[in-house]
């Protein structure tokens, strides 16, 4: 057995002694892939509607019964004006249609509740849309590409997998070595005749081959469970995801070998990955929302580009030369992480 | 319960927070770049909406739905061709995100009174911004519509509707996600903190230290929570105030009302966090769950994406999620300056938490293995 592979197979029982761990970082993937593929969705398909009419004729009938069949209302029935505002303030609604008659016909007022606007803009748009009716004479026919379902959870499968990768990788890799220096067995490692290049390559060669293993499990569920379309592009989707599983790895390297305590190492890859991952890589917000500064920011954050290739592939399924760019940039992060952290590492 | 041996406890938590490099740092970093950060970039407002124009009319109104569409908030143009295949194009280079297609003899068939139809195609991978912008450009199209009949001088039926947008009359998106933000700011503090600081200890072994002294589960469980608490306090009252300052934005409801609702959620958090502490046996394994905990609690308790938006059995297991009540009432104090008494629901579901997470804490926290 070669130094190199007695390493390795230290590391091996590292990871597959503490199975409780290891069921944990299995276990998560699965839940979170799962629960927010199917429960995550920021399109607005239930705006609870309340219709305060002081008139009863043909036309507010037909008003109501539009609202009262359309999907994308629960129509929660007839109230008194000076009722309507009370439900609108407790929350029970979100948006109320009044109904009033002068001389010209029924005059119709839509209040929303706007305190959230996403909300408030959907639902005005439809309202308006059902009240004024007659489709026939509707200015265009709408239709959609892609996704005609429009589940978003399709939208969302990137996102999760771009957040999964980065927490999971980088904490595992950081931690495994920090928890060698807090022992002091890393000394022992480092006086060892062992060449410090193979004590990194014999840490990161294990975590490697899990995270592969978390990344089949992902894609299993995305092309069955969630019911993304599968094609050619999957094998394109699996090298792209390699390599970001590589630079996250690289990227847990690096944290550690900046801190010196699992807790640092954990605190520094909260503070690093989970807010920033959530709220700049385009996941939920869309980044051409952002001012300008925190655009930049963005683009220093991996998980944008992984995100984004994901959806032209795996979504899209647009052939590879689309995801050059992102590609290209993932590679070069890769190369830049790993090659400062062996540098760092090795100059102990 | 010894009190004389809970404030020692106390005493050394302090001193340890204290002399700890990071605790107090996050402290006032943390409610900062929440509070300052996250509402810059927490908007699910459809604006940008490129529009791929393929006209096969070139007419004086084909050319004047393009301008008006340009010109308007959320729209704006990304190219004009004849064909689809440029149009789709610039979608899958992610460019446009609605195509509009003007067909042949548009203004002729317009002018002669028949009601030619556009063709608008929407980009559904994010079908949100798809459907919205599809909606937003064929309203466009009806009011460019509108304005060259009535220039023609024939009557229109101006059916508009009024709008009322109540509690929130700017529709400014951050007006909803910063009350909502203080929930972040206790689920780090009073959730995270202390069980990496229960573990921490377990890991170093001055639990052991601690289980063959004669202080009680609940004392030592409580040494460990109660600065955390005030803390939680600490940073919710910065956070407010930054509100206040930088945003102009304060409770319409009940100040008591919201430090209320703030102490009952920092229990729920730090039961919750105890519980899970003494169930790991290292550090890895007890922030591997909170994270999890943690997505679960920010993405499905309405904080970022619309609960109503949710299938309905989610929005069934929303309501086995604290934050959920929590965010409910910040939304409601801040907003629409709901009277407490119509919040009960809210405070009784915090109530229960905490009582449950409390009780399982305690009964988890074993002194023996």
């Amino acid at each position: 057995m070669t130094i190199f592979e007695a390493l390795l197979k230290k590391e091996a029982l590292h990871i597959v002694r503490d199975m409780r761990t290891m069921l944990i970082i299995f276990f998560i993937p699965i839940v979170l892939l799962l629960l927010f593929g199917f429960a995550i969705s920021t399109e607005v398909n239930c705006v609870r509607v309340m219709i305060a009419s002081e008139v009863h004729n043909d036309e507010t009938r037909a008003i109501t019964e539009r609202i009262r069949i359309n999907p994308y209302f629960q129509f929660q029935g007839l109230v008194t004006p000076s009722n309507a505002d009370r439900q609108l303030r407790k929350g029970k609604t979100d948006a109320i249609v009044y109904l009033r008659s002068d001389d010209q016909g029924t005059k119709s007022e839509i209040v929303v509740d706007a305190s959230n606007t996403t909300i408030a803009q959907a639902s005005t748009l439809y309202l308006q849309n059902v009240i004024s009716g007659n489709s026939a004479s509707s200015p265009a026919i709408i239709s959609t590409l892609y996704n005609p379902q429009l589940r978003s959870s399709y939208n969302f499968v990137p996102g999760i997998m771009g957040m999964i990768f980065i927490l999971i990788c980088a904490m595992m890799t950081s931690v495994s070595i920090v928890s060698e220096k807090e022992n002091g067995t890393m000394d022992l490692l480092l006086v060892s005749p062992v060449r410090p290049a193979s004590i990194i390559i014999g840490k990161l060669v294990p975590y490697f081959i899990l995270s592969s293993g978390i990344l089949a499990i992902i894609l299993l569920l995305s092309y069955t469970a969630l019911g993304l379309p599968v094609s050619a592009s999957i094998f394109n989707v699996i090298w792209v995801s390699v390599v970001y599983i590589l630079l996250s790895i690289s990227i847990g390297l690096l944290i550690s070998t900046i801190v010196d305590t699992q807790l640092s190492a954990l605190m520094v890859s909260a503070i690093l990955f989970m807010l920033p991952v959530l709220m700049l890589s385009g996941m939920i917000f869309p980044i051409d929302n952002m001012p300008k500064a925190l655009q930049c920011v963005s683009a220093i954050v991996p998980a944008r580009w992984y995100i984004s290739a994901m959806r032209k592939l795996m979504i899209e399924q647009l052939p590879a030369h689309y995801v050059a760019k992102e590609v290209i940039i993932l590679v070069g992060m890769t190369v830049g992480v790993l090659g400062v952290a062996i540098k760092k590492f090795t100059s102990r | 319960m010894n009190l004389r041996i809970l404030t020692a406890l106390l005493r050394k938590e302090l001193i340890s927070i204290k002399r700890n490099a990071l605790v107090p740092k996050i402290i006032f970093i943390l409610p900062i770049m929440t509070m300052l950060v996250i509402p810059l970039v927490a908007t699910l407002d459809v604006k940008h909406v490129g529009i791929a124009v393929v006209d096969n009319d070139h007419s004086e109104l084909s050319l004047r739905i393009i301008s008006d569409i340009d010109h308007s908030d959320y729209l704006g143009i990304t190219g004009v061709s004849t064909t689809m295949d440029d149009a789709l194009r610039q979608i899958e280079l992610g460019v446009a995100d609605v195509i509009l297609c003007i067909p042949a003899d548009y203004e002729k068939n317009f002018t002669k009174g028949e009601h030619p139809q556009a063709a608008i195609e929407a980009n559904g991978v994010n079908a949100t911004k798809g459907t919205l912008g599809a909606q937003y450009t064929a309203q466009s199209l009806a009011q460019t519509q509108r304005l060259y009949l009535a220039e023609m001088g024939r009557s229109v039926n101006t059916g508009s509707i009024s709008v009322v947008n109540m509690y929130n009359p700017t529709l400014n998106f951050r007006n909803y996600m910063i009350p909502a933000l203080i929930v972040i700011l206790l689920i780090i503090i009073c959730g995270f903190l202390p069980t990496l600081n229960l573990v921490g200890e377990k890991e170093s072994g001055t639990i052991e230290a601690m289980n063959v002294t004669p202080v009680g589960r609940l004392t030592f469980v409580l040494s460990k929570l109660i600065p955390y608490w005030a803390i939680g306090l600490i940073v919710v009252s910065i956070g407010m105030l930054i509100g206040w300052s930088v945003y102009g934005l304060r409770p319409e409801g009940n100040v008591a009302g919201f430090y209320l609702a703030a102490l009952l959620f920092s229990f729920v958090m730090s039961g919750f966090g105890v519980l899970v502490a003494n169930k790991s046996d290292t550090m890895l394994q007890s922030i591997f769950v909170m994270f999890a905990v943690i997505m679960v609690f920010q993405l499905m308790s309405g904080l970022f994406t619309p609960i109503a938006s949710m299938p309905k059995w989610a929005q069934y297991f929303t309501l086995a999620i604290p934050p959920r009540y929590f965010i409910e009432i910040m939304r409601a104090l801040y907003l629409r300056g709901t009277p407490l008494s119509e919040l009960t629901t809210q405070y009784l579901a915090l109530f229960g938490f905490a009582t449950l997470f409390f009780i399982g804490a305690a009964v988890s926290y074993r002194k023996r293995n």
